[in-house]
């Protein structure tokens, strides 16, 4: 898995390609974390444009970072869900407590 | 390729790094085996969810030890019918999960973690345990579903 920030404005997009596995998911796990409980940002978006496979830890890291974005008030939106990620995610159940957009654009509108 | 023999058996170590191997070969054998792609993909997250639970449970992270998986072709009878399949087999020597420990938890409570076991019995049509001479063994069957027997296969 390769994770790249990008700050635009308030907002703060990752770039993530590849596998979110349990060998990965602790990279972005931390890299979330500290995004929104250091930084406090008031916006963290995701792009998954790029990820190819993700398990029950990736999902579990992305449940952190949205429990982390309420508790400082941010919002944590995902975006560039391909079908592999739509598929765990509706098999979790959790896909609808998401914030999910089709693209960037939508994603850091005000 | 007979029929009901056995189509590859790794050796691996319980490194999380080794996921992504096992990942790949398994995608290319149900593609091979003629899974649809969803069918693909659900085969590859069952397994890879039932590994990382050994690693993590069974092994409590020590990324040294040994993990058997075997995969073959069957057959299996479902409603009078048999139908080709694809039997999986995991087997390790770490700590055996508890009764309670493998119900999984109701996906109506949001927090990280516990959702493995849940993906695993979503993902296959068979999950089975068992426990002997100090072996972990998890059974995975996915039925070939849309198999029909042509002449010449």
């Amino acid at each position: 898995m390769q994770i790249a920030a990008r700050h635009l404005d308030k907002i703060t997009i990752f770039d993530i390609s590849g596998d979110i596995d349990l060998a990965t998911s602790p990279q972005l796990r931390k890299a979330l974390l500290r995004e929104l409980r250091e930084l406090k940002m008031p916006r963290v978006v995701l792009n998954l444009g790029a990820v190819r496979y993700i398990d029950s830890s990736g999902v579990a890291s992305l449940v952190e970072g949205l429990k982390a974005s309420r508790d400082v008030g941010s919002r944590f939106i995902l975006f560039g869900l391909n079908k592999t990620i739509r598929e765990v995610l509706q098999l979790s159940k959790l896909v609808r407590i998401f914030e999910i957009y089709e693209n960037e654009e939508q994603s850091v509108a005000p | 390729m007979s029929r009901g023999s056995l189509l590859l058996k790794i050796e691996l170590r319980s490194n999380p790094e080794m996921l992504c191997v096992v990942r790949n070969a398994l995608g290319e054998l149900a593609a091979k085996l003629g899974f649809s792609e969803p069918e693909c993909r659900a085969v590859v997250l069952a397994v890879d969810e039932a590994l990382t639970n050994i690693i993590r449970h069974a092994y409590l992270g020590d990324p040294e030890q040994s993990i058997e998986a075997s995969f073959r072709r069957i057959h299996v009878l479902r409603d009078g019918k048999s139908e080709d399949a694809l039997e999986i087999l995991l087997e390790d020597s770490g700590a055996t999960a508890s009764p309670e420990k493998m119900c999984g938890r109701a996906l109506e409570d949001v927090r990280p973690g516990g959702l493995g076991l849940h993906f695993i019995r979503k993902s296959m049509d068979t999950v089975e345990f068992s426990h002997s001479n100090g072996r972990n063994q998890l059974r995975l069957v996915k039925i070939l579903h849309g198999q029909t027997t042509q002449k010449g296969s």
